[in-house]
């Protein structure tokens, strides 16, 4: 079933109240959602497979908390989208602001222009991939997950990183504390061409990327700490 | 957190709508900052020789009175606009002479700004009340930039609140807050800077008035300014042709510039933006950390 909404004739609120009506269900409805005009919180919460396009320009936080839905922008995204994401598909056409991706758990977020500073900042296993490139302080504190990135990386990447794994194409500005670039390996060039492909890129050669992770000398969850408690 | 909206026209029939297409602009920004809102607009350029003087005043001001001691002492006063609690002085008089008689004859007005096109309106409360006030849905002109400011700095006073002046032509709009005003204001008050409140954005106002005063390009002073201030900025900045956009270097707070054939726009977020005409096919683009954007006619 598709539904249509127009935000130029109800609200935010009256449209995630209709998407809520389906969350822990197994309804998998389609819906279209026009005149977004940078709206804030568009298709915030879902928690079910609903398929979602917003057709234009989405405000803060849009797909934020997501589960199970796939939610598509035709358009930019301004601050932390599919921030908390726990699962399911966010994609956007056009680019993304700053902390695209923030603190999101699982699912995969697809930008396919560029994000912006902290991307990814936080990171706690969600997958995200960029067709552009990302701004400065990108995952930033990133604890688990992968971060794609077929442009270039802004300044400080992977800054007091934990165990998230980061793949760039192009070049990056510097890398933050205790951010190291690794060996790419088989199953990393394997994970990658997963990672790619999910995202709907064929046109990138795995080869091409570089791999970047934690030097495990800042954080202190060590084994020779293990006494201290 | 605060709202920043600035519109530059491309046209001369966009500049016949500029106010209708702003004034919708600052009201979107509400949310972001409700407790008061200003702006600065730029129409009827005088020509050379002429000066604008846009004066703010306490309720109760004897507007008839000071229009009759200043026509005693200046001989080439064109003309007194009133606009409620603010008037526009037009002159032939030299603006420093101006100005050091206002201040020293009539402390309790504000002196909003000078210079060949600018004039500035602001006020407390909801954008909504400014705009119907100034009816600047009726205005024209070439350029505007509006702040609606929610205050984490310093008080809710209408001389708290933003444009602030820079000199002639010259006006400041922020978003964010300075961490080293204090110092900064003490240093350039020793340089003999002028400040009227314990506002930090009037420190970067400031701060831009002695660098343009001291000869430097708005460009130079923008690029000297990412390292003297620290802090978060969004700045939006007024010139009699066009204005200037920089974000401080960590860029947390938000900026968006769309360009159509016809206008040039930015604001804190995209909404402010989607209203104008031709807005979802506009190049649109976040403008990237400590880097300079201008726009002149």
């Amino acid at each position: 079933m598709t539904h249509r909404f127009d935000l130029a004739e109800q609200g935010v609120r009256e449209l995630n109240r209709a998407l809520h009506a389906a969350n822990g269900t197994a309804r998998a409805d389609a819906w279209h959602i026009v005149n977004p005009r940078g709206l804030h919180n568009v298709a915030v919460g879902l928690d079910c497979a609903l398929d979602v396009t917003v057709e234009g320009h989405v405000g803060y936080y849009c797909a934020g908390m997501n589960q199970r839905a796939r939610v598509t922008v035709l358009g930019n995204a301004g601050p932390g989208c599919a921030e908390n994401m726990m699962s399911g598909l966010v994609r956007v056409k056009g680019s993304a602001s700053q902390y695209a991706g923030a603190t999101a758990h699982g699912g995969l977020l697809v930008i396919e222009g560029d994000a912006s500073a902290r991307c990814g900042i936080s990171m706690k296993g969600v997958d995200i991939v960029v067709r552009g490139s990302i701004g400065h302080m990108s995952a930033f504190m990133a604890q688990s997950g992968r971060l794609v990135v077929c442009g270039d990386a802004g300044e400080a990447l992977g800054d007091s990183i934990y165990e998230a794994r980061l793949y760039v194409r192009g070049a990056v500005a510097s890398l933050g504390a205790d951010c190291i670039e690794k060996p790419m390996k088989d199953k990393h060039r394997e994970e990658l061409a997963q990672l790619l492909a999910d995202a709907g890129i064929d046109d990138v050669d795995p080869d091409d990327f570089r791999r970047y992770g934690s030097a495990r000398q800042l954080y202190n969850f060590k084994v020779d700490n293990a006494d201290a408690y | 957190m605060c709202g920043i909206a600035g519109l530059f026209a491309k046209t001369p029939e966009f500049e016949a709508e500029l106010g209708h297409h702003f004034a919708a602009m600052l009201v979107e920004m509400t949310d972001r900052g409700p407790d008061s809102a200003g702006f600065a607009i730029y129409r009827d350029a005088r020509p050379f020789g002429q000066i604008k003087i846009t004066l703010l005043a306490p309720p109760g001001f004897s507007w008839p009175d000071f229009e009759h001691r200043l026509r005693a002492r200046f001989a080439g006063i064109l003309g007194l606009e009133l606009h409620d609690t603010h008037a526009v002085i037009v002159a032939t008089d030299w603006a420093p002479d101006l100005i050091g008689w206002v201040r020293e004859c009539c402390p309790e007005l504000h002196i909003l700004s000078s210079g060949g096109a600018i004039e500035i309106y602001k006020q407390t409360g909801l954008p909504a009340k400014l705009v119907e006030h100034f009816r600047v849905t009726d205005m024209h002109g070439s350029h505007a930039l509006g702040h609606t400011r929610m205050a984490t700095e310093s008080a809710v006073t209408v001389a708290h609140s933003h444009p602030f002046s820079t000199g002639e032509d010259l006006c400041l709009v922020h978003n964010g807050s300075l961490s080293n005003h204090n110092r900064l204001r003490a240093d350039l008050a020793r340089r003999g800077v002028h400040f009227s409140t314990d506002n930090d954005s009037e420190v970067a106002a400031g701060y831009l008035t002695w660098r343009l005063a001291s000869g430097d390009s708005l460009e130079q002073a923008l690029e000297r300014a990412i390292a003297d201030l620290d802090g978060f900025y969004t700045f939006a900045v007024g010139t009699r042709e066009g204005f200037a956009v920089l974000r401080d270097p960590i860029a947390c707070k938000p900026a968006v510039i769309a360009e159509s054939d016809t206008w040039v726009a930015m604001a804190s977020e995209y909404r402010a933006l989607a209203h104008l005409p031709g807005a979802a096919e506009a190049r649109t683009w976040e403008p990237a950390p400590g880097r300079i954007y201008s726009w002149k006619h």
